[in-house]
């Protein structure tokens, strides 16, 4: 079993630091389900690969608890915490074979020849390794070395977290579906948490059920991938999800409607009863524009069209407020002129960068 | 001013790095190099600089033959995948460098500097060593070096590769713009298609060192010459089927489908069907005609879309769906094609057919 | 039809060097292959005698003696340098300041002259004076390098170990810099006892360093001169009689520069072939990784 608890878990790696800036990991409280896919998504530096580290136990943190099902590991050491980390960067053991490398971490722990045989081989059946057992690690591709890696964390029973860092890192595009699809494959069948370290916003989405987006050190929202994009509750969270990102563009509240670049926009959450304080933006994806040749809608000119293969994005501008709208990849643009409707159920308000919601809206707010 | 590449070909030790190969780059042309890793794109772009030279073909720029000279004398400057910079230089002086060896001094030296800086938003920072700046900056200082040397010919080898993709896609957004005054030919290797759409231009696609297709870039992903082409133009990868034409049908795998308006073009024989997962729909339309029934292998969900993967008869295909779907795995479902956006290849792996736009 | 981008100015800076070694090296060696095949009564007259002095050589019992002692010595001095040299890299700390100190303290026995450490060494294992003697005395050894040959071994090994193990510290821990710190995450996830991690990580990865510290060791103890030629002078007898010295006895002692120009003609052959021994093994490790 393994549910994970962070208990105000913050780290500094500085010896004495000094105001909250100092902190790389800024603290925060988690529970990791067990059995759950996570991503830890965001851009270098905001702190995942260190709370991944604090959660493997390669970092004792500066303060704050980690519990493994309620015991407390905070200073227990890596190889006693049952869990397996697969780095960025490929690690096997050069001079043994694949047959070998699988075997190592059981090896080292006294486990029965016979075992050993029996759990390497389930494990290299499951990640297409078993043609290769015979050959020596050395010189194989990357993803296959990838996958050793990720084998020698599956073959030892007693593991119940799998924490990678940005694995695929090194990989083709390619085999990135391959291997992401293998390690959902494997998620699904064994009964794992799992951790996902990435800046890759598309690795986060497809791999994990829930998504932890990071930035500067903190969590800024924890959702599913349908939810952080439909309702990002922080423009950060609009502006790293999606390619490109959500539009996020300043506005003015007025008599309960938004005014953008000069147009009254409807937007429920301006209707709030409390009046808004702080810099107040709009947020709302390229997907959820339309944009029509003519018709109703705000007049805009068109900048630049992308093609993009399957779909297309526009850059338009809104008086001179610029804006990218997805456009179908059947859909012709003529001319630069053209009108934009905005789809109101994805139109946020968001005040110094938090989401206002509507009145009435159940979630509770940020 | 112009590359010439003519019948330009690298063997080493008996392997064969680049087959040899013939193209033209334009002045101002924005040319990507689209391939797998080991593909050969590192070596054509050394070949392209002049660190290495061809063991069959000439190289010309400008009209000139410049096959056997040094890259010193050659007007290349390149960009790394690494963040390369002087570590003992400060911001400053890593911009400056090509300058100083060139001659420049004084206040010409400084207002370049600073202009090229400024296009590049690094202004603010020359003042620091390279280690001292984030992975992002530090690669805009190795674009400033490489910008500021005014080069006739600008490489770059993955230089966004070792950074977050949403600083990828800002750069790689500002990247064409900021050369585009200078014009110059830009040369920019990339392993994935969505970039090279992104940046546009022209697409020199390679596959195990062979230039398998050059032509604009939406040409190349829409008309593909060759199998080899389109799948490294696709991510994700390319669904295949194997099918034969028989008079006016086409057959695969217990599939019937008809050879209508452009396929009926195609003479018998042996073909390989390819299409993209977006053309894979959960569900039938009149056009979308063709009814598949496979098993749900796998769904990943990005937010907005779903990337359903499915098995039919051995074969692996992904289906980019609209919409969030959660189908159990082992589920059974029909899914639909149409056969107007089939590109079909022959047995020899050329395009016979593809996709008409409207 | 190889178009290398051709720099004509590289040749030029070449030059001072090449015309170096040509007077301080070919031209030498050419003279001593002259002698080598000549025979002299010390006026200046030289009468040809082919081989004779190599055939000569060959059988001599003298120069199979100061071979054979050569070889061990040079084998000796290696199977405990190398993996003491390794042990010592291996417990160096890999960051903080204790890095700086043992660096310096490593370095210093490289930076003495070599004849100083033969005199060093020459008076520690006095039994009157020296340290290392005169303790050795008191714990009731018979330890005298002078009188007794295995003594002498003794005190030429230990020096040469003093003073030339310190390179290979250096070189391997180079080497063991050079592994990502992944490495020893992922081992230490593993489970892998220390052990394990030395001979799983470490020594496949110091494996290219390993194999210059080993040439350059090998290379350097089979020339080896100055130290023990200071501390014994060859002796007692010629117990410690290296194939250098033997080779100095002959050509300075004895005068006999024929034989003596052979010898050194042979030795440099020695040298050649082994070095190419080690070249090829080093050039196909390199090839197989």
């Amino acid at each position: 079993m393994a549910r994970i608890t962070l208990e105000n878990i913050a780290h500094s790696y500085r010896p004495k630091p000094n105001g909250l800036d100092d902190y790389a990991l800024k603290p925060l409280n988690h529970l990791w389900e067990h059995g759950g896919a996570y991503a830890l998504l965001g851009p270098s530096g905001c702190g995942k690969t260190t709370l991944l580290n604090v959660i493997s136990g390669l970092v004792t943190p500066s303060q704050g608890r980690v519990l493994f099902d309620g015991n407390d590991v905070t200073l227990l050491p890596t190889e006693k915490r049952n869990i397996a980390q697969v780095f960025q960067f490929p690690v096997i053991y050069d001079t043994m074979t694949v047959y070998e490398n699988l075997a190592f971490p059981l090896k080292n722990r006294g486990v029965a020849r016979h075992e050993i045989d029996r759990r390497v081989r389930e494990v290299a059946r499951m990640l297409d390794l078993e043609a290769s057992l015979a050959r020596k690690a050395h010189g194989l591709t990357a993803d296959a070395k990838q996958k050793i890696s990720v084998g020698r964390g599956l073959v030892r029973v007693d593991v119940n977290a799998i924490l990678f860092d940005e694995p695929l890192t090194v990989i083709d595009p390619h085999l990135k579906w391959q291997l992401r699809s293998q390690l959902k494959q494997l998620h699904h069948d064994l009964d794992i948490t799992m951790v996902y370290v990435t800046h890759d916003q598309t690795e986060a989405l497809t791999f994990a059920d829930k998504v932890i987006v990071m930035f500067q050190g903190e969590v800024v929202q924890v959702g599913v991938p349908q939810e952080l994009f439909e309702h990002p509750r922080h423009t950060f969270v609009g502006y790293f999800i999606g390619s490109p990102g959500m539009n996020v563009v300043p506005c003015t509240v007025e008599d309960g409607h938004a005014i953008v670049a000069g147009h009254r926009v409807a937007v429920k959450a301006a209707a709030a009863r409390t009046p808004l304080q702080g810099k107040l933006e709009i947020g709302i994806r390229p997907e959820f524009i339309a944009l029509s040749g003519n018709g109703a809608g705000l007049p805009v000119r068109i900048r630049r069209v992308s093609d993009l293969g399957r779909y297309k994005i526009a850059d338009v501008e809104l008086r001179d407020v610029p804006l990218k709208v997805m456009v179908s990849e059947r859909a012709v643009i003529d001319g630069d002129q053209a009108r934009i409707v905005f789809d109101p159920l994805h139109l946020h308000l968001y005040a110094d960068g938090h989401i206002v919601e509507e009145p009435g809206f159940e979630g509770a707010p940020s | 001013m112009t590359l010439r590449f003519e019948a330009v070909g690298r063997t080493v030790d008996g392997n064969t790095h680049i087959h040899a190969t013939s193209f033209e780059l334009q002045r101002g042309s924005l040319n990507v190099l689209l391939g797998a890793t080991l593909s050969g794109k590192t070596s054509l772009i050394r070949l392209m600089a002049g660190q290495d030279a061809p063991t069959t073909g000439r190289v010309h720029f400008d009209g000139s033959d410049v096959t056997g000279a040094p890259v010193r004398k050659r007007n290349v400057a390149v960009v790394f995948q690494q963040f390369v910079n002087y570590p003992t230089l400060n911001g400053f002086e890593n911009i400056a460098s090509p300058l100083r060896a060139a001659g420049v001094r004084g206040e010409p030296l400084r207002q370049r500097v600073s202009e090229v800086a400024k296009l590049l938003r690094i202004d603010a920072l020359l003042e620091r060593k390279p280690h001292e700046l984030s992975g992002g900056q530090q690669q805009r200082l190795a674009i400033a070096r490489a910008l500021v040397k005014r080069a006739e010919l600008v490489l770059l080898d993955e230089p966004l590769a070792n950074l977050d993709y949403k600083l990828r896609e800002e750069l790689r957004a500002e990247l064409p713009k900021m050369f585009s005054s200078s014009g110059a030919i830009l040369v920019y290797a990339t392993t994935e298609p969505l970039e090279a759409l992104a940046l546009g231009g022209d697409t020199l696609a390679l596959d195990q060192g062979r230039v398998v297709q050059f032509a604009p870039t939406t040409q190349v992903y829409r008309v593909p010459a060759n199998l080899r082409a389109a799948q490294v133009f696709s991510d994700p990868p390319l669904n295949l089927l194997p099918a034969r034409k028989e008079g006016a049908q086409f057959y695969a795998a217990g599939l019937t489908i008809p050879a209508a308006d452009a396929l009926a073009d195609c003479p018998d024989g042996d073909y390989v069907f390819g299409f993209r997962p977006n053309h894979l729909s959960l569900a039938g339309t009149p056009s979308a005609s063709v009814k598949i029934d496979v098993t749900v292998a796998l769904t990943e969900i990005t937010g907005s879309e779903s990337y359903i993967h499915v098995d039919f008869e051995g074969a692996r295909w992904i289906a980019l769906a609209h919409g969030i779907h959660s189908l159990a795995r082992g589920a059974r479902l029909p899914v639909y094609l149409d056969p107007s956006q089939l590109f079909i290849f022959d047995a020899a792996g050329a395009l016979a057919s593809a996709p008409r736009r409207s | 039809m190889n178009l290398k981008p051709v720099n004509n100015k590289a040749w030029w800076m070449v030059l001072p060097v090449v015309v170096l070694v040509a007077f301080s090296a070919v031209i030498p060696l050419m003279t001593v292959v002259n002698y080598s095949v000549q025979d002299t009564f010390g006026n200046n007259v030289f009468s040809w005698v082919g081989t004779d002095w190599y055939r000569d050589l060959l059988r001599s019992e003298r120069f199979h003696d100061a071979l054979g002692r050569q070889f061990l010595f040079s084998a000796i001095v290696l199977l405990i340098e190398v993996p003491l040299g390794i042990a010592l890299a291996v417990a160096m700390p890999r960051r903080g300041w204790g890095v700086a100190v043992c660096m310096v303290t490593f370095a210093l026995p490289l930076l003495i002259p070599w004849n100083v450490v033969g005199t060093i060494w020459q008076v520690f294992g006095r039994v009157d004076i020296g340290l290392l003697g005169h303790t050795l005395r008191n714990f009731g050894i018979d330890y005298n390098y002078t009188q007794d040959p295995l003594a002498a071994w003794f005190t030429v090994i230990i020096m040469d170990v003093w003073h030339w193990t310190s390179l290979v510290v250096l070189l391997c821990y180079a080497g063991l810099q050079a592994i990502p710190e992944q490495f020893y995450a992922a081992a230490r996830i593993d489970g892998a006892s220390r052990w394990a991690v030395f001979r799983y990580i470490q020594l496949p990865r110091m494996r290219r360093v390993l194999l210059i510290a080993i040439l350059l060791r090998f290379m350097d103890s089979f020339m080896i001169y100055t130290e023990p030629f200071v501390v014994t002078g060859g002796g007692p007898g010629n117990s410690t009689t290296f194939l250098s010295i033997d080779l100095v006895k002959q050509a300075v002692g004895s005068f006999d520069i024929g034989p003596a120009a052979a010898m050194s003609i042979v030795y440099f052959l020695i040298i050649l072939l082994l070095s190419w021994v080690f070249y090829t093994v080093m050039t196909s490790t390199r090839e197989r990784s």
